[in-house]
């Protein structure tokens, strides 16, 4: 899930960078429990990280044992001026993607797509 | 809604700063290739108060070329005379404390008391510190047999990166520029992007007695300076603190290179709390409610920030109570006021990440002990980022149990048994800090010793003196910083293997 304030931010990065972009979940201290943007392939993912899906044509992905944690949550990908650290694309332009959290109602977790590893998907293509 | 405590002192004045600071490289001051500049907005009101240089691939080149120049000389440096010069920075950082404090508490936002009794003594004692070991530094010579001798002697690895986080502006700066600078390589540091002026008003102080080009920074945004550094071919080594996804991407890119790295990523620090804690209602027992508290102090922006706290279910009432009753007691206010003692949150994304997980943690099912809400502060300070120290009391599985908030947010659970808290401590992807509390001999040993975090403090908290070697387990990264073993990340072996003996081996 998305707000079109996020949509808006991923489309002039798109533009700028010319690619398509990514997201990975983060973990840990300073800039960490945020979602980082790159490049599409920037960051190498692989079994050990979750394709949770697509948010506006993007790969999301979170490490597995984070996302043990977070699973039985909705993510909407949020943005938010800020200065943030970290090498996400967006920090330059005064924002910060962030995550809002809404934990799923029992109809919802019964309803889930399901999710796969990031090497499955990479091997996909 | 809990009330607040507000401190009552008058602020003490600003240091003045300049309009803007251009890059530290080469020991000069060198304008910014693309001639931008980014606004250094200060947590205490969330107005910009001055500028930082925008920096790109171009002036991370400039340094690396600095530094390469400068280790020429400076990896045939006598340790005596790196030693005087470390010893130097910290006279001068010593001499300067008062203003540096306070510039730290404008560019982090921390509060003015903290950066005079812990960022600024810490940092002045680390230099020194490693200015004294390295007088004392010796390789390894051993005699194989009567012809044949081995040395294995240190050499510096070259010229290294290092991108520093914001939490610690002037502190984490010096846990990497001294060591690095000890061993006797040259590097160019990457301050972070929401704290990148005090350390360039520290440059401008010891601008004279460091040698040009051996200490360069450049200041910049993470993707357009940082990745530039980390992934460049002409540095030996990165080190990085900050977070696991970042952290990931600095491996890449050196493994591409084949360099070696070092990383703090952070950690959701269990407090344990044993039974024996409350035998007695004494001054041990209040220093165990101000461990407890201790998830406060920098605004909770420390890696290593007690966030969970487990204490025994016996002693939950009597313990808890006061726990809460001193964390309501936090006085908030300006941070340059010198009673604050909670400042603001560094940033406005770190301020809405926090209200985030405040959120969910209720969604969730915790309870909300206090706290649980912005500060609402007044006088000034409305567009400042402050939020009122919170406990939450749950389960171990719930998000805010999980992940690190990095706010003044703690939870607080139970437990029955030894077995169940080293259980519960454990549960985590972390291992960076750790404490227990206790009055028994032999817990004080053994449960520490099961606990998987590189740093336990026990029957103390936040304390972090040179010569305590301080790192991750698991996902909290690895190498240790704060101890003489730090050098040898700056440094590779060299053996020379010499023989003596005149006649051939007889192969050909």
């Amino acid at each position: 899930m998305i707000t079109d304030e996020a949509k808006e931010v991923i489309d002039t990065l798109r533009e700028r960078f010319g690619s398509d972009l990514m997201f990975h979940q983060s973990g840990g201290c300073c800039d960490g429990s945020s979602p980082m943007c790159f490049e599409k392939g920037e960051f190498k993912v692989g079994s050990q990280d979750i394709w949770l899906g697509e948010v506006y044509g993007c790969d999301f992905f979170m490490s597995a044992d984070q996302f043990e944690y977070w699973k039985h949550t909705q993510l909407t990908l949020d943005i938010t001026p800020g200065r943030g650290s970290s090498f996400s694309i967006e920090i330059p332009m005064g924002i910060r993607f962030m995550i809002r959290s809404k934990l799923f109602t029992s109809e919802d977790l019964e309803n889930l797509s399901p999710v796969t590893t990031g090497e499955e998907k990479l091997s996909e293509g | 809604m809990t009330t607040l405590t507000l401190s009552q002192a008058k602020p003490v004045d600003r240091p003045s700063v300049k309009a803007k600071y251009d890059h530290f490289i080469g020991g000069k001051w060198v304008a910014p290739s693309s001639g931008e500049y980014f606004d250094n907005i200060s947590p205490i009101d969330g107005k910009p108060f001055t500028k930082a240089a925008r920096g790109n691939k171009e002036d991370v080149d400039k340094a690396i070329d600095a530094a390469h120049e400068a280790f020429k000389t400076w990896s045939k440096t006598s340790a005596a005379e790196r030693s005087r010069v470390l010893n130097k920075i910290a006279d001068i950082m010593e001499e300067n404390l008062e203003m540096l404090a306070r510039l730290e508490t404008v560019d982090n936002g921390k509060a003015l008391r903290e950066t005079r009794a812990a960022d600024l003594p810490l940092c002045i004692d680390h230099f020194r510190y490693f200015a004294g070991v390295i007088r004392a530094d010796e390789s390894t010579i051993s005699e194989h047999d009567e012809n044949t001798v081995s040395i294995a002697l240190h050499e510096p690895l070259g010229v290294v990166a290092q991108i520093i986080p914001w939490n610690f502006p002037l502190l984490m700066a010096t846990w990497k520029i001294a060591p690095a600078l000890a061993a006797g390589c040259c590097t160019v540091v990457k301050p972070a992007e929401q704290t990148p002026t005090s350390i360039m008003v520290l440059m401008e102080l010891i601008a004279d007695v460091v040698p040009p080009g051996v200490l360069n920074v450049v200041t910049g945004f993470g993707v357009e300076a940082g990745k530039p550094l980390a992934s460049s071919n002409r540095v030996s080594k990165v080190s990085f603190t900050g977070e696991t996804t970042t952290g990931r991407l600095i491996m890449q890119y050196a493994s591409e290179n084949l360099i070696p790295v070092t990383m703090e990523l952070g950690g959701k620090s269990p407090n344990i709390f044993m039974k024996s804690v409350a035998d007695a209602d004494d001054e041990f027992f209040d220093k165990a409610v101000e461990g407890a508290v201790m998830f406060a102090l920098n605004q909770g922006e420390v890696c290593t920030c007690p966030s969970r706290i487990l204490v025994h279910e016996d002693i939950y009432d009597v313990f808890m109570k006061r726990v809460i009753e001193r964390t309501k007691a936090i006085k908030m206010g300006h941070p340059l006021a010198e009673d604050t003692m909670m400042g603001a949150q560094a940033s406005n994304d770190q301020y809405e990440k926090i209200l985030s997980y405040l959120d969910i943690g209720k969604q969730e099912g915790a309870v909300t002990l206090c706290g649980g809400e912005s500060a609402g502060l007044n006088s000034g300070l409305e567009t400042g980022y402050y939020i009122k120290p919170t406990i939450f009391k749950g389960h171990n599985k719930m998000r805010v149990f999980q992940e690190e908030i990095f706010g003044p947010v703690a939870c607080v659970t139970t437990f029955k048994t030894t077995e169940e808290a080293i259980a519960i401590a454990n549960d985590t992807m972390y291992g960076l800090g750790a404490g227990l509390w206790s009055r028994d001999a032999h817990e004080l040993y053994q449960v520490p010793r099961a606990i998987q975090a590189g740093r336990v403090w026990v029957n103390c908290y936040h304390t972090y003196p040179a010569h305590a070697p301080f790192g991750g387990y698991k996902k909290s990264g690895f190498g240790r910083e704060n101890h003489l073993m730090m050098l040898d990340h700056y440094r590779q072996t060299k053996n020379m293997l010499i023989s003596y003996d005149k006649n051939k081996q007889g192969f050909f």
